[in-house]
């Protein structure tokens, strides 16, 4: 190795050991919970369907069911567990290793160097591109062990070896694509923030052109999203090994163009300068409110127009969605069964107002989370310490998650009533009806943020770990609960199971008054703690 | 003079680590308290009740006339605060941070945030991340002085600021005492606390161990004394003599040069002793403030076991 070369990878090791300590606890809960999915996936399957007989009964039914081939991905082979276990898991998993991905290498290089400590470590004998190399390291190697280790499992389960190995890869593919994302991402702005949404733009892009794809029965979209990619490796069903390779190849593609892009620019700053700001205070900036409104309004601007695009994609393939079921007898009965064309219309359009009711959570936990980063980064003290009570600083971020999300969730619902209307010339109705099936999600939202709270008034370092973990479970067991015939004791425990499967249903207000009651109640208890504890 | 802020036998915890053990403080009106004690020794914490961020576990706190905790937004509108870390907001510029922290504590002069501005050499115009640690704490600074409240609490607050900049400060905060203000100044900058404070109280370990004007505080310890005599003692040694007087320290006597220290009380008596025997030269030093430090921190250090420190 050239000097050079041994320059720039200086300090590799010891950072790669430093990461692995600060993510002693987070990457092995992604690992498990991932593992588990897809190991729990497979061993239900197995058990629920464990004659071909019963497996053949599965795909024509839940398995043709066109609502989910656009929202989980398509299906190849639905005969063999291995097969069931890609078509439930394959995009899921990835998905969630992409934001794994993008979440860790986010927090170890362009928000270290925004909290200055970057620069004690950049300080010693270290190469100037070390914390990239060895969070990469660390992420996609973590991830190449648990793709081998997801293969082993299904292996262990029965499956074939090379259809096992290339499903757990082509998931961990998926995950390493989304790294290489963000490490092009964080060189473009000097804001951690930043750096992670423009990388989750592109992974809600990914998605949604791939559910076009598998949506309209096109192929073509589906192979422009790194996404569709993981889902065409087609494990158990051709095992197609050079999809897995592109995958490969574009990620080391991206990571390369990544090293270019911070070879030219300086420590602590992003390739989109900096600009000045205004010497004084508008005449607006004078209370907490206005300070919340500037720092979240641009995350606010930024959600409010992906669920637009995203309610409008999800709602443009509504009317088509009855042709994908085929036309075998079995499948008419089905389709009667469903309340024909408009009832699996209305069922999907449910399927996918829950879907974005669920995504919605994601902002809702991230805005509320915001309680507690500023209070651990110094910036509630100095505001506490003016004329500020707790409980209406407290309120200023808290209309985000509690009203931004309603907002967010009436313009997912207007996109889809926009895009479902115009297709299906009755424009008016469909935006009502799709608007009210997105907003009344906004009942579920409160309880996983009245949750959240309560955690930041009673177990304040809890905040974040409480409010993921309660989306989290709500999306597992909404994903997973009707594939693997859960309990409704279990299922029903996520609110947004409560929720009214609307359009198509008589919406009954009971279940949206209990989900309201019990947020506003955890709020209180939260807020109630915050106004007793220490700050700080 | 009535006290702006009262704290008797304060008590916090964090946990097993006892931060305030029993702190006692008293500010008056109008006046420059220092408030001075080593890293760790509970400094900060004790501003931080005061302001109602933390809950005292016991004891008494009393902010102008009210309850620091209770009536925490009534009484933050009469005060302000500058913390010895400052955090930014990073997209906000350090202008609009000024007026946004002056506006929620009820307004700012605008002549005079302009004039601290200038005296403190501040690019406005910057975003919070781009600002050095010394910038962040100036426009914390220009924020509270540009502030019309009654009392300031600094924590630290001239941590990160050049030696011309700690001189704007320092005559800033003179003006703040001629207006009438009170000013609470935590500090481990000893020429700082000697040059503008009133009064100081020393916390050690959580617990106040002295407080009072600077001469106070020098009377309770003892004055360095130099003298060349003309002549021994008529009758026995002159090390004889001086040893035998009391509350005498660290005496070398060469000859017929001595070199002691001695308590303040009982100055006196060695000078008489001194000056029977004729005094060719004689030279006598108060203790400095960081002599008064140095002796509290190193009882401190040598009561401590080695690993207890934090």
């Amino acid at each position: 190795m050239s000097a050079a070369a041994a320059d720039a990878l200086a300090g590799v090791p010891d950072l790669t050991k430093l990461i692995t300590r600060r993510e002693r606890i987070r990457l092995p809960i992604w690992c498990y919970a991932i593992l588990a999915s897809v190991g729990g996936t497979a061993y239900s399957f197995k058990t629920l369907y464990s004659t071909p007989g019963s497996r053949e009964q599965f795909a024509d039914g839940i398995g043709r069911d066109p609502a989910l081939a656009v929202l989980y991905g398509k299906p190849f082979d639905l005969t063999t567990i291995g097969g069931l276990t890609t078509w439930r898991m394959g995009v899921f998993g990835a998905v969630l290793l992409a934001i794994m991905s993008i979440v860790t290498v986010n927090r170890h290089t362009r928000a270290e160097e925004e909290a200055g400590r970057f620069e004690l470590v950049g300080a010693g004998a270290v190469g100037r591109h070390a914390p990239l190399i060895a969070v990469l390291r660390v992420v996609l190697g973590t991830q190449l062990a648990l793709g081998v280790i997801v293969g082993l499992v299904l292996i262990v389960l029965g499956q074939p070896a090379a259809g096992s190995f290339l499903l757990g890869l082509s998931i961990a593919a998926g995950g390493w694509f989304f790294a290489a994302v963000a490490a092009i991402t964080v060189q473009l702005t000097d804001f951690g923030r930043s750096a992670a949404g423009l990388a989750f733009t592109v992974l809600g892009a990914a998605y949604l052109v791939r559910a076009l794809g598998d949506g309209s029965g096109a192929n073509g979209p589906t192979w422009l999203s790194p996404l569709g990619w993981a889902e065409q490796t087609q494990p158990y069903a051709g095992d197609r090994w050079w999809v897995l390779a592109l995958l490969v190849l574009a990620t080391a593609a991206l990571i390369a163009v990544a090293f270019r892009i911070a070879a030219r620019r300086d420590l602590g700053s992003g390739v989109f300068p900096a600009r000045p700001g205004p010497a004084g205070g508008a005449r607006l900036l004078r209370s907490v409110s206005a300070l919340s409104w500037r720092m979240q309004r641009g995350g606010l601007f930024g959600w409010a127009v992906g669920m637009l695009i995203g309610g409008a994609v999800l709602g443009s393939i509504a009317d088509s969605i009855g042709e994908l079921l085929g036309s075998s007898a079995r499948v008419q009965q089905l389709f009667e069964r469903m309340g024909g064309q408009s009832g699996i219309e209305n069922a999907y359009l449910a399927a996918a107002m829950n879907i974005l009711g669920l995504i919605v959570a994601c902002y809702a936990i991230q805005t509320t989370a915001r309680l507690r980063t500023e209070e651990t980064g110094g910036r509630l003290e100095p505001l506490l310490a003016t004329a500020t009570g707790r409980v209406r600083w407290a309120a200023s971020h808290l209309a985000y998650p509690l009203l931004g999300s309603a907002l967010l969730l009436v313009l997912a619902g207007a996109g889809a009533g926009l895009t479902h209307g115009a297709r299906s010339g009755d424009l008016g109705t469909q935006l009502a009806q799709l608007v009210g099936a997105g907003l009344i999600q906004v009942t579920a939202v409160w309880v996983v943020v009245g949750l959240t709270v309560a955690a930041f008034g009673i177990a304040p370092r809890a905040t974040a770990y409480v409010g993921w973990i309660a989306v989290g479970i709500c999306i597992l067991l909404q994903e997973l609960g009707p594939t693997l015939k859960l309990s409704h004791w279990i299922t029903d425990i996520s609110p947004f199971a409560q929720v009214p499967r609307a359009p198509g249903v008589a919406v009954a207000a009971e279940p949206l008054l209990v989900m309201t009651a019990i947020g506003v109640a955890l709020l209180v208890l939260g807020l109630a703690g915050f106004r007793r504890r220490d700050v700080g | 003079m009535q006290n702006i802020i009262e704290v008797e036998r304060l008590r916090k915890s964090f946990g097993r680590t006892v931060a305030l053990d029993g702190l006692d403080l008293a500010v008056r009106s109008g006046e420059v308290h220092g408030f001075l004690g080593p890293n760790g020794a509970g400094k900060s914490t004790a501003l931080r009740v005061l302001l109602g961020l933390l809950r005292a576990d016991g004891g008494r706190a009393t902010l102008l006339g009210g309850d620091p905790w209770r009536d925490a937004v009534a009484l933050h509108r009469r005060l302000a605060y500058v913390p010895g870390d400052v955090t930014l907001w990073p997209s906000l510029s350090g202008g609009e941070t000024i007026d946004l922290l002056g506006r929620l504590r009820g307004g700012l002069a605008p002549g005079r945030r302009d004039e601290l501005l200038e005296r403190f050499e501040l690019d406005p115009k910057k975003k919070g991340r781009a600002y050095s640690k010394g910038n962040r704490q100036k426009v914390a600074l220009i924020a509270a002085f540009a502030s019309d409240t009654e009392l300031l609490l600094l924590d630290e607050p001239t941590s990160g600021l050049d030696p011309l900049m700690e001189e704007v400060f320092r005559e800033c905060v003179a003006e703040e005492r001629d207006r009438g203000r009170s000013v609470l100044l935590s500090s481990h900058i000893l020429a700082e606390v000697e040059a503008l404070c009133d009064r100081v109280t020393i916390i050690r370990r959580g617990k106040t161990a002295e407080s009072g004007t600077l001469a106070e505080l020098r009377h309770l310890t003892r004055t360095s004394v130099e003298a060349e005599l003309a002549a021994a003692p008529a009758s026995g040694s002159l090390e004889g003599a001086l040893a035998a007087l009391p509350g005498l320290t660290g005496l070398d006597v060469r000859n017929l040069h001595v070199r002691c220290e001695v308590d303040t009380d009982h100055l006196g008596t060695l000078i008489s002793t001194l000056s029977s025997c004729g005094i060719k030269t004689l030279s006598s030093r108060p203790p400095t403030l960081e002599e008064l430090f140095l002796r509290h921190y190193e009882d401190d250090a040598a009561s401590v076991p080695a690993g207890a420190a934090r």
